[in-house]
């Protein structure tokens, strides 16, 4: 599903260059739920931000799905996104005038779908994380754990190869972190491949594998 | 898509209802004042007898004596009777018309109407053909009604309807001064604008046509009223209109189908004026000038200067209110850079986003536009107002009712230019993580 090669990153501005990933190499493979911890500042943001295409990296290999990335002009890079991966953030990152139904709407719209395919997909996906009955709900009439779980349906809606969660649980107590949790193991379990970054050895210690990146280097500690 | 970020500028719209409100009005403003101007600079500039402007010369000799020629000088704006009756007599265009204005006290039959002043146009019969005047009822009159001086008329449409109540009148008979005249015809409307065949009429440059319009040769034998500028050098012996006066008061304009007879009149004028100098008449070197319509216009610089500076500064105050609107673009794009990082992570491109915030300037722009028009509308209004003569020229056509909305929508969707660019730079990395 996600394999890196040497990959590296670094930062340049006139007067400082700041290395974040040094010679990065992983592979997750299809249906793995892999967490990615580390020190602040150790790259798991970047590592998470490279593979989600929302940065480019400076040298190595990425294939994602197959898909060599290096070398994608921005179209290339928003539609591959759009159709394989799944954002799933710590701040939720609803968008506060659109209701739950439009949020969820938003990566289907650009898609391309039509108004039938994707009043089908939304609706699916909010019965999946338990939200149909709110669905003309505004984020701010939500809980947080109810913000969280829109935000997956809202990563779910497009059927992506890859979710990307970082630090899921990071704003929601603990009740609503164990909720959230069983969704992401219920996801995984119906065969999705979940990277998520996160602080909590706890949550880290509940995936199948753990990536530990420490300057800009990965290891990897397998839970399996 | 367009749908779809047609619907997202009308929520960003509600939810952000002061600052739009605020770009619709500056894009209203804007819009309201440069097309006022702009309504009323294309009023005045604009050709006013566009099928036939490039065929239609006006004719300059220069006649008048030698004290006070300046060399490099324009000839005279107009010429005297002896060379227009010559210049007419040997009719070497493909039409041509003599002309003067004036003014006559209309006799009506009937009961119950007073005696009243109305300009007339005298002039001879080409005039109507080569103009191309409407006519609503009969016709002109004939080179040979000219020579016969002939009692002919033909009346405006008003002046039809104010005398015989719009009804078809050609063939009845008309007082006019002292001298009974038989209506040949009745115009349809006609007001070009400027009045370009007289721009030294009194009444403006932008009046109304003539009531009457009679032949010249006519109101030269009855003596009838004269008006407009006269410029004399010489001994009149008391008759400033007799045919050999010294004194320019006539326009004559020529119509010429080709360029070839245009060139071919050009040498006819050099040589005639030639001829007059040679015979004592002409006491300035030759300098003749043949001037299309829009030539003339923009000789006479018809156009007032005020219009123009007005113009100007409209353009200017139209860019302040963009660049306003390019300001307040700016604030909104910035607030909602998140939303923007979170459309680019579920899959936008930067060209969706781009488009996206270009589709909402257009939106604004089609409303400032619209509001716009309103006060365009209001603003020609007030022009109608004043007292410049003009003012019952101006108002908004349908062209320019489209051309208001075009450059409304052209000129928001400059102002979002640089937003929407801002926009789709937005980095999705930078904004999800600081959400």
């Amino acid at each position: 599903m996600l394999q890196m090669k040497h990959l590296t990153k670094v930062y340049r501005t006139e007067l400082v260059e700041t290395h974040a990933l040094r010679g990065l190499d992983i592979e997750v493979r299809e249906g793995e739920f892999v967490a990615v911890t580390g020190p602040s500042g150790s790259g798991k943001t970047t590592f998470l931000n490279i593979v989600g295409l929302l940065e480019t990296f400076t040298d190595g290999e990425f294939h994602l799905d197959g898909v060599d990335v290096k070398g994608l002009d921005d179209d290339a890079r928003s539609r591959l996104r759009n159709q394989k991966i799944g954002f799933i953030f710590q701040g939720f990152n609803l968008i506060g005038d659109l209701n739950v139904y439009d949020n969820v709407d938003v990566p289907l719209r650009y898609r391309g779908f039509d108004a039938a395919e994707r009043r089908r997909r939304i609706e699916e996906a909010l019965q999946r994380v338990g939200l149909a009955a709110r669905m003309r709900h505004y984020p701010a009439e939500l809980s947080g754990g109810q913000q969280q779980r829109a935000a997956i349906a809202r990563a779910l809606a497009g059927s992506p190869r890859l979710l990307l969660a970082d630090e899921p649980t990071g704003n929601l107590d603990s009740q609503m972190a164990r909720e959230v949790m069983e969704l992401l193991e219920g996801l995984n379990a119906q065969g999705a491949t979940i990277v998520m970054v996160t602080h909590d050895p706890e949550l880290a210690a509940r995936a199948q594998r753990n990536l530990h990146i420490v300057d800009g280097r990965t290891s990897d500690l397998d839970f399996g | 898509m367009f749908a779809y970020y047609l619907d997202l500028a009308l929520r960003s719209f509600r939810r952000n209802r002061i600052l739009t409100v605020l770009m619709v009005l500056a894009i209203a403003l804007g819009i309201g004042a440069c097309m006022t101007t702009m309504t009323v600079f294309r009023v005045l500039s604009g050709d006013p007898i566009p099928e036939r402007s490039e065929r239609l010369y006006y004719v300059q000799l220069d006649a008048e004596g030698a004290a006070g020629q300046v060399a490099g000088d324009e000839p005279s704006g107009q010429l005297t009777r002896f060379d227009a009756e010559a210049l007419l007599r040997e009719a070497r265009g493909d039409r041509q018309a003599m002309m003067s204005g004036g003014s006559a006290v209309v006799r009506p039959a009937q009961a119950g109407l007073d005696p009243f002043i109305v300009n007339v146009r005298y002039t001879s019969a080409d005039f109507f053909a080569m103009f191309g005047t409407p006519f609503l009822y009969g016709g002109g009159w004939r080179a040979a009604d000219d020579q016969g001086r002939a009692r002919l008329v033909v009346l405006s449409r008003e002046a039809n309807e104010r005398l015989f109540g719009g009804e078809d009148s050609t063939g009845r008979s008309l007082r006019v001064d002292d001298t009974d005249f038989q209506v040949a015809g009745v115009l349809d409307r006609w007001r070009p604008t400027p009045y370009f065949f007289d721009l030294n009429a009194s009444g403006g440059r932008f009046r109304n046509s003539e009531e009457l319009f009679l032949p010249f040769q006519t109101a030269v034998d009855l003596k009838m009223r004269r008006r407009g500028t006269m410029s004399c050098w010489g001994d009149t012996q008391g008759d400033d209109t007799g045919l050999n006066a010294p004194c320019i008061w006539i326009q004559y304009w020529v119509e010429l189908d080709t360029p070839d007879k245009v060139a071919a009149y050009r040498d006819y004028l050099e040589r005639y004026s030639d001829q007059q100098r040679a015979a004592g008449r002409f006491e300035r070197p030759t300098n003749t000038r043949l001037r299309d319509v829009m030539a003339w216009l923009r000789f006479n610089e018809v156009v007032p200067g005020d219009v123009r500076l007005q113009l100007w500064l409209s353009l200017g105050f139209l860019l302040v209110c963009l660049v306003n609107t390019v300001g307040l673009l700016l604030a909104k794009c910035l607030r909602r850079s998140p939303e923007i990082g979170v459309r680019r992570a579920l899959g936008a491109s930067r060209r969706a986003i781009f488009l996206q915030f270009l589709v909402e300037a257009g939106v604004v722009g089609l409303a400032g536009g619209a509001l716009g028009l309103g006060l365009a509308w209001l603003g020609l209004w007030a022009v109608r107002q004043t007292p410049v003569g003009y003012a019952d020229a101006v108002g908004m056509d349908w062209q320019m009712l489209l051309f208001t909305l075009v450059l409304a929508l052209l000129s928001s969707l400059a102002a979002g230019l640089l937003p929407a660019w801002r926009a789709c730079q937005v980095s999705p990395a930078s904004q999800i993580k600081s959400q």
